[in-house]
C-alpha cells in the first residue's frame, strides 16, 4: 500500500478547499455602505414595508446603537466595520417567481452547484426550499402543496405584506430587540428571511428547508426567520448556508425564532458551511447568530447543527422550556480546521414543571484553531422536577489546536437533576493501529473514527442532510493528519 | 467613606509602623498602587458572577485592632486539634499570641511572618519566595501584599519531615465592633521534605470579622504537603481565603477544605504545576444552610507534561443557602500527558437554596486526557426507604445517606483525630448522634 504522506495530503488540500467557494455574476441592486436611520427607512421602503414595521425597525437601530460590542466569546477577530458594510443586496432581477421557469438561469446554475438542484428536489425529495441569496429571498418551492394544509411557508417580507398579524404577533417575543447588540442590528437591518406557520393540529408533510448564500462582495447578510408551530402541530425545518471565497471578512448577524405552542413540536436542523477562509486564516466570514426557541406546555424544539465553516462561528441555540412538560434538545456538531475559532453552545431555561433538556456537544478541533463549548443550564425556582442530560466530548487533533469548555449550571430548585460531563481526548494511536492493520489508512481510519465520535448527532439529522454532513466532516479534516 | 478609601488612607499610618526601610516596602506600595486601581472585586467581572462582596463592604471596619487582647487557653480548646502533639501558631486579632503558641527553630522553621519579614536571616528565602506566585494584578491579593505583616511561616528545609503537624489558628476577640483581618502565611517545603498543615479562622462573639487571608505554598522537587483548612465559624465572620500553590517535578500537594460555616467564604485556591510527573489534589466538602455562601474557585494550570490533577467537590444545600463551583483547568501546549479530573456534586434539601458550577477545561495539547463532571440532586428516596425501613429514623437515615455522599473525600484526610474531629462537625452540623465514626 502507498503511504499517504503529509505532502499528498497538503497537495490535495490545496485542490479541494472549499467547493462553494464560486461566485455567481448576478447583477444585484445593493444600497451604499453604512448605517443610519436613512438606510433603515431606505431598506424598510425597499421592501414596501407598512408603517409599524418600519418604526419596528427604527426602534431597534436606536437601541443598537446605544450598545457596546460584546467580547466575552472566546475568540480573537478584527472588529467589524458597522460602517464600511452594505445593509442590503438583492439579485438585481424580478423579485418574484410564479414557477421555476421564470427563475433566472445563472441563478439556475448556481443551485445546481450547491447541490440543491431545485427541480430535482421538486420531484423527487419532496422538500420545499427556500433561497435566501444575499439576504433577499429568491424562490420558494412547493408553496401551493403546503398551503393545502394551510402551511404558510415563505420570505418573511411577504409574510409582513400578508400575514401581518400573525408576524406583529410574534416577531421579536423570543428575541427581543435589545437582546443582544447583533440581535439589535439584526433587527434593524434584516432584508429578508424565512417565515413559517404551521397551524394547529397539522403535521407538515415535508421537510421545510431554507438556502443561505451570500454572493456580493462587502455585504453583510442579516436574516430573519420566524417559525411559529400551534398547537398539536409537528413542523421539520432545515437550514444551509454558502458564500463565495473572498479575502476579506463578510458578516452574517441572523436571528432565528421559534415559538412552540401546546403540544408542537419542531426539529431545527443546521448544516452550516459558509466560507472558513484559507488555510493562512484570511477571509471567511462572521458569524454571530441570536437562535431561541421557546416552548409552551408539552411542547418539544430540537436543534441540531453541523458546524463545519466560518472563520468565526458565535452562536448558542437556545430553548425557554416554559411550559411544563415541555422538552428542549440540543446536538451539535462542530469542527474547526486552520484558523477558525468557534465559540458555540446552548442555553436551556427551564421555567415550567416537569422539564427535560438534553445537549450534546461533540466538538473536533485541529489544525490551528480554538473550539469553545459555552452552555448554560438554570434551573429556575418553580421548576419542579426538572431534569437535564449535558455531554460535550472534544476530540484533538495535532499540537497547536485548542478545546474548551465553559458550562454554566444555576440550580434554584432541589428536585432539579442535573447532570454535566465533558472529556477531551485525541484520537488514540492504537485506533489508528488497529485501522491500519485491517487495511484502511490513516486518512480514511480517522474519517471513521471522527464519524462514530459524531454518530449521536448525526443520527438526529433527516437523512438528505445527514449524508451532507458527513462528506462535510471528510472535507473539513482534511490534511489535519498527524 | 467606603472601605476602599479607608483601607487606602490608612495604609500611610501603616506603613509608619512597619519598619519602612526594608525591601519589602516598594513591594507594598506598588500593591497598594494596584488595589487602588483595581479595588474590591464586582459581579461584573466573569470569576466573581455569583460572589457579591456588597453585603461584607459596607460594614466599617477597624484595621489596626486597638490593644493587645488575651485569652484563656480553656475558653479557646475546643478550636485546637488538641489531642495531637502539633507545632501551633496563634494569632488573636491578627496580633500574634506566644501563650497559646507552640513554636520552633529547629530543624524545621514554623514561625511568624512578622520575624521572616525583619530578620536578615530569612532575607534569602524572603527574596525568593515572597509574593512570588500570588498574582500582582488581582485586587484582593493586592491589597494582602500591601497590608502584609503577620501571618504564619513555615519553612521545612530540603530532606526534612516534619515531626508534627502545624496548626494556624486565627482568632478574633469581638474587642473591636467590626473587625478587617489580613493575614500573610508563607509555607516553603523543600527538596523530599514533608509536612501536614491545619488552618483555621474563628472568631469568638458575634462582632462582624471579614477575613481577607494570602497563603502561599511552594513544593520543591519531591516535596509532600498536605494542607487542611477547616471553615466553621460563626454567621458574622466573612472569609476569602486566596491560597496559589507552586509545585516542581514529581512533588505532591492537596489541599482540603471543609466549609460548614460563616456568612461568605471564598475560596480561591490556585495550583501552577511548574515541573513533570507533578501530583495535585484538591478537595472540599461544604454543608451549609440558613442564608450561608460558599464559593470554591479553583485553578489548576498544566504547564509541563506527564502531570495529574484531582478536584473532588461535594456540597450539600439547605435553606436559601447559596453554592458556588468555579473550576478551571488550563493545559498548555506543550504539557502533553496530562491526567485532569475534575468532578463537582451537588445534593439541594431545599427548594430555595442555589448551586451555581461552572466547571471549565482549557486545554490546547491533544495528547491528554480531561473530563469533568458535574452532578445536582437529591437524596435517593428508595434509599432513604431503605434504612427506614429497618428501623433507623428519618433524620438518621438521611445524614447517613449524606455522610456516604462526602465519604470519598473525608476519607482522603489523612491525620486520624483531625478526621475525627470533622466527623463530629458534621454530626453536629446534621444534629445527629450516629454513635460511631466513619
Amino acid at each position: 500500500m502507498s503511504k499517504f504522506t503529509e505532502d499528498d495530503l497538503k497537495k490535495e488540500l490545496e485542490t479541494k478547499e472549499y467547493e462553494y467557494g464560486f461566485y455567481t455574476d448576478i447583477e444585484s441592486d445593493t444600497l451604499p455602505n453604512g448605517l443610519n436611520e436613512d438606510i433603515v427607512r431606505a431598506i424598510s421602503k425597499k421592501k414596501n414595508e407598512p408603517e409599524w414595521m418600519t418604526e419596528w425597525r427604527l426602534e431597534a437601530y436606536r437601541i443598537w446603537e446605544q450598545m457596546e460590542e460584546p467580547d466575552w466569546a472566546n475568540v480573537n477577530y478584527p472588529k467589524p466595520d458597522f460602517q464600511n458594510i452594505s445593509y442590503y443586496s438583492a439579485p438585481n432581477k424580478k423579485p418574484k417567481y410564479e414557477s421555476l421557469d421564470e427563475v433566472d438561469p445563472e441563478l439556475l446554475d448556481t443551485f445546481e452547484k450547491l447541490g440543491i438542484s431545485l427541480d430535482e428536489q421538486k420531484k423527487l425529495a419532496g422538500v420545499a426550499v427556500d433561497v435566501v441569496m444575499d439576504s433577499v429571498s429568491v424562490t420558494t418551492t412547493f408553496k401551493k402543496t403546503l398551503a393545502e394544509k394551510g402551511i404558510i411557508f415563505c420570505s418573511i417580507s411577504e409574510a409582513i405584506q400578508e400575514h401581518p398579524e400573525l408576524v406583529k404577533k410574534y416577531l421579536g417575543t423570543v428575541v427581543p430587540r435589545k437582546d443582544n447588540f447583533y440581535a439589535a442590528l439584526n433587527s434593524a437591518v434584516f432584508s429578508d428571511g424565512s417565515f413559517c406557520y404551521i397551524p394547529k393540529g397539522v403535521r407538515c408533510p415535508m421537510e421545510l428547508s431554507t438556502y443561505f448564500r451570500i454572493n456580493q462582495a462587502g455585504t453583510g447578510q442579516f436574516e430573519r426567520t420566524l417559525v411559529v408551530a400551534d398547537k398539536e402541530s409537528y413542523v421539520s425545518y432545515l437550514e444551509g448556508c454558502t458564500a463565495p471565497m473572498r479575502d476579506e471578512n463578510q458578516l452574517h448577524a441572523a436571528v432565528v425564532e421559534l415559538i412552540a405552542l401546546d403540544d408542537a413540536e419542531i426539529k431545527y436542523s443546521t448544516v452550516q458551511n459558509w466560507y472558513p477562509g484559507n488555510s493562512e486564516g484570511k477571509g471567511g466570514v462572521f458569524n454571530f447568530v441570536t437562535k431561541r426557541g421557546l416552548c409552551e406546555d408539552r411542547a418539544k424544539i430540537s436543534w441540531t447543527q453541523v458546524e463545519t465553516g466560518s472563520a468565526v462561528t458565535w452562536k448558542y441555540p437556545s430553548c425557554i422550556l416554559k411550559g411544563d412538560y415541555s422538552i428542549g434538545e440540543f446536538y451539535s456538531i462542530a469542527v474547526t480546521n486552520n484558523y477558525q475559532q468557534a465559540d458555540t453552545g446552548t442555553k436551556m431555561i427551564h421555567l415550567g414543571k416537569n422539564t427535560k433538556s438534553t445537549i450534546i456537544s461533540k466538538g473536533i478541533s485541529a489544525g490551528k484553531s480554538q473550539n469553545s463549548y459555552r452552555g448554560l443550564v438554570q434551573i429556575q425556582p418553580r421548576a419542579t422536577n426538572a431534569r437535564n442530560f449535558s455531554q460535550c466530548d472534544s476530540l484533538l487533533m495535532g499540537n497547536e489546536c485548542g478545546a474548551h469548555t465553559f458550562p454554566y449550571i444555576e440550580t434554584k430548585n432541589k428536585s432539579a437533576k442535573v447532570e454535566h460531563e465533558a472529556t477531551t481526548s485525541k484520537i488514540g494511536e492504537d485506533q489508528i493501529f488497529y485501522c491500519n492493520q485491517r487495511g484502511i489508512d490513516t486518512e480514511k481510519a480517522i474519517a471513521l473514527i471522527v464519524n462514530g465520535f459524531s454518530k449521536e448527532v448525526l443520527n438526529k439529522l433527516p437523512m438528505e442532510f445527514a449524508v451532507e454532513a458527513q462528506k462535510l466532516l471528510e472535507i473539513s479534516l482534511e490534511g489535519s493528519v498527524g | 467613606m467606603s472601605l476602599k478609601d479607608k483601607l487606602i488612607s490608612s495604609f500611610f499610618a501603616f506603613e509608619e509602623q512597619v519598619d519602612v526601610s526594608s525591601d519589602i516596602h516598594t513591594i507594598r506600595n506598588k500593591a497598594l498602587k494596584n488595589f487602588e486601581s483595581k479595588g474590591f472585586p464586582t459581579k461584573k467581572e466573569e470569576a466573581w458572577k455569583y460572589t457579591s462582596l456588597n453585603s461584607i463592604l459596607k460594614e466599617d471596619y477597624s484595621i489596626f485592632p486597638k490593644k493587645e487582647s488575651t485569652i484563656e487557653y480553656r475558653d479557646v480548646k475546643k478550636y485546637f486539634i488538641h489531642d495531637i502533639d502539633a507545632y501551633t501558631i496563634v494569632f488573636i486579632d491578627g496580633i500574634y499570641s506566644s501563650h497559646l503558641s507552640e513554636t520552633t527553630h529547629d530543624k524545621i522553621d514554623a514561625c511568624l511572618m512578622s520575624s521572616a519579614l525583619d530578620k536578615p536571616k530569612y532575607k534569602e528565602i524572603m527574596e525568593k519566595y515572597f509574593n512570588k506566585i500570588a498574582p500582582s494584578d488581582d485586587g484582593l491579593n493586592s491589597l494582602n501584599t500591601a497590608f502584609s505583616r503577620e501571618g504564619a511561616f513555615i519553612h521545612i528545609p530540603n530532606n526534612t519531615v516534619s515531626d508534627k503537624p502545624i496548626q494556624i489558628l486565627n482568632l478574633s476577640t469581638g474587642n473591636e465592633a467590626a473587625l478587617m483581618l489580613q493575614p500573610r502565611n508563607l509555607v516553603v517545603v523543600g527538596e523530599n521534605s514533608q509536612v501536614q498543615i491545619i488552618e483555621r479562622h474563628q472568631s469568638l462573639t458575634e462582632n462582624p470579622v471579614f477575613t481577607n487571608s494570602v497563603t502561599e505554598i511552594f513544593a520543591e522537587k519531591r516535596a509532600m504537603v498536605d494542607y487542611y483548612k477547616i471553615q466553621n465559624d460563626k454567621l458574622s465572620a466573612s472569609l476569602i481565603d486566596n491560597t496559589y500553590v507552586d509545585q516542581k517535578d514529581e512533588s505532591n500537594c492537596s489541599v482540603h477544605t471543609f466549609s460548614f460555616g460563616g456568612k461568605l467564604t471564598r475560596n480561591n485556591l490556585n495550583f501552577y504545576q511548574r515541573g513533570e510527573h507533578i501530583d495535585s489534589t484538591m478537595n472540599g466538602v461544604t454543608i451549609i444552610e440558613g442564608k450561608q455562601h460558599v464559593d470554591h474557585n479553583t485553578l489548576v494550570h498544566h504547564s509541563q507534561p506527564n502531570c495529574e490533577s484531582h478536584q473532588d467537590y461535594k456540597g450539600i444545600f439547605d435553606d436559601k443557602a447559596v453554592g458556588v463551583f468555579n473550576g478551571k483547568v488550563l493545559v498548555d501546549k506543550i504539557a502533553q500527558k496530562i491526567n485532569a479530573y475534575q468532578s463537582n456534586n451537588n445534593i439541594l434539601v431545599s427548594d430555595k437554596a442555589t448551586i451555581n458550577s461552572k466547571p471549565q477545561l482549557e486545554i490546547f495539547a491533544d495528547d491528554v486526557q480531561c473530563s469533568h463532571g458535574c452532578t445536582i440532586g437529591q437524596l435517593d428516596e428508595e434509599a432513604l426507604f431503605y434504612l427506614k425501613s429497618r428501623g433507623i429514623p428519618a433524620k438518621e437515615a438521611r445524614a447517613l445517606l449524606m455522610y456516604a455522599f462526602a465519604n470519598n473525600v473525608l476519607e482522603s484526610v489523612k491525620i486520624p483525630e483531625l478526621k475525627k474531629r470533622i466527623n463530629k462537625l458534621i454530626a453536629n452540623k446534621l444534629n445527629v448522634n450516629l454513635g460511631f465514626d466513619l
